[in-house]
């Protein structure tokens, strides 16, 4: 995974044309940590600060009203004014899309960014919608009853991406 | 966390306190919705609320509001003067003619103890009660309890004394559920004539004297004197009030512990509180009303919905979920 997770920050930094104005914004729970890791990449690559921030999309999911008990929310966080920044949206697996499509209606009552990329570990395949990952760990084949299980050491005491079919 | 709350929030005497936990763990992200540029997340939308209240209220009812805008939905408030109410409607009809309009929620503040448990048990929306004659308000309790684990980082083990008039408070009985299931340990101050009979048997300490609260407690809770309490009786003149029973700072110096102080408004100045006591380092009165509305948001957004038929076919169609 940290040879992955090397290969992304770089890409990240080559997609933004350098590090002015880039926010790195972690989707709630994993993607928060993977966001971190990149962005300590990219400061150790290229001596600069990169703030970084932690988005929970539950509020804004499509499907509130058919989970069964409601789902724990964790933290949002963001550093600065999102408007005339490149945010890049980092979360761990990429599949419907429909996570996407939350934190972008999220992110656009914080501001009005110049930019919005994607960046994800695992693309799964899968889209309902229609919404790409601009940088990409791994490509992963799956079919729908499959699962893809990603571990970070932060949170499991392990980096570890596991699919179970 | 598999705690979760059911159809209504009537009262805390009958929730666990997983469920009770669960709400002031939820209430905590909702904090954060306050302080952002834009206001308002979408987890409600599409949902009709009405506000019934059949009492004077002003903090209560906005602050709902405020909690139910936030989510997104939309909302109506119905006072008892002006409406049906007035011209002898029966609380059930008007709940049955409101819910024919297709509504979501109701919040009900009502004068009769167990208006809000009755309604619930008649009507298939969601009922919140915002207040009912002298039995429950468990919003308030639930409010003045996340403002304790603010200020003071845990319940469980702090001595928390509700001062006043006790008798007519249904945000003293909602406290004293909430606190012993939680862990506090919970005392109760006031005049004989303002004291339910037998209430430690609800598990808590009476104090017949303020100066003897204050050397326990670690929390005191204000109650408002209700002032239509002197034209009836229960206590001789707001001064004398003042004089034996209220909260100024010369009596707090006395503690070794820095008293937090509570009220759930509105207050009396210079009868049940001193203005120096209200407006002081240690009060978190202000606190308890911010936290007020993510406390109504985290039980609107746990009770809203909740259609489990829903999440099992779901589950039967095959984990089509995020991630």
């Amino acid at each position: 995974m940290s040879r992955a997770l090397q290969r992304m920050a770089v890409a990240v930094a080559e997609l933004a044309h350098g590090t002015a104005d880039l926010v790195l914004i972690g989707i709630q729970r994993r993607g928060v940590e993977l966001a971190e890791r990149i962005a300590k990449l990219i400061e150790k690559d290229e001596g600069v600060v990169v703030p970084r921030g932690a988005l929970d999309i539950t509020l804004y999911r499509d499907d509130l009203e058919t989970v069964g008990p409601k789902p724990v929310i964790g933290e949002t966080r963001l550093p600065v004014d999102l408007t005339d920044k490149h945010a890049v949206i980092v979360d761990d697996v990429l599949y419907t899309g429909r996570t996407v499509r939350a934190a972008l209606d999220e992110l656009a009552d914080f501001g009005r960014p110049k930019r919005i990329s994607l960046c994800v570990l695992i693309d799964r395949g899968g889209r309902e919608l229609p919404i790409q990952a601009d940088v990409v760990g791994q490509v992963v084949k799956t079919s729908s009853g499959d699962r893809v299980e990603v571990q970070v050491e932060e949170i499991d005491g392990r980096d570890q991406v596991d699919l179970v079919r | 966390m598999s705690a979760s709350l059911g159809k209504d929030l009537v009262g805390l005497e009958h929730m666990t306190p997983e469920q009770i936990r669960l709400i002031l763990d939820t209430a905590e992200p909702f904090k954060e919705v306050s302080e952002r540029p834009i206001k308002k997340v979408p987890a409600l939308r599409g949902k009709t609320i009405v506000n019934l209240f059949f009492e004077a209220s002003t903090r209560t009812r906005i602050s709902f509001e405020f909690a139910e805008k936030r989510l997104s939905a939309d909302t109506v408030n119905v006072a008892a003067s002006g409406s049906s109410v007035s011209k002898g409607e029966t609380l059930v009809d008007t709940a049955k003619n409101l819910e024919a309009m297709r509504i979501d929620m109701v919040v009900i503040r009502h004068p009769s103890s167990g208006a809000a448990g009755f309604l619930g048990q008649r009507i298939n929306s969601n009922v919140i009660n915002a207040g009912d004659g002298k039995h429950e308000h468990p919003t308030q309790a639930l409010l003045d309890l996340l403002t304790i684990r603010d200020k003071h980082g845990k319940i469980e083990g702090l001595k928390v004394c509700l001062v006043g008039d006790v008798l007519h408070s249904r945000v003293a009985r909602s406290n004293i559920w909430g606190l012993t299931k939680l862990g506090a340990q919970v005392g109760v101050c006031g005049p004989h004539t303002l004291m339910p009979r037998g209430i430690e048997e609800l598990g808590v300490k009476f104090f017949p004297r303020i100066e003897e609260a204050i050397e326990w407690a670690d929390v005191l809770n204000v109650l408002r004197l209700q002032l239509e309490r002197m034209e009836k009786g229960f206590i001789p003149s707001l001064r004398e009030y003042y004089r034996v029973w209220g909260v100024t700072p010369e009596r707090l110096e006395r503690s070794p512990r820095a008293i937090t102080i509570m009220h759930p408004g509105p207050m009396n100045r210079g009868v049940e509180i001193d203005s120096r006591v209200a407006d002081g380092p240690h009060s978190v009165i202000l606190d308890q009303v911010t936290n007020g509305v993510a406390v109504r948001m985290a039980v609107l957004y746990l009770l809203a919905g909740g259609r489990p038929e829903l999440a099992d076919a779901a589950k039967r169609g095959g984990g089509g979920g995020a991630e």
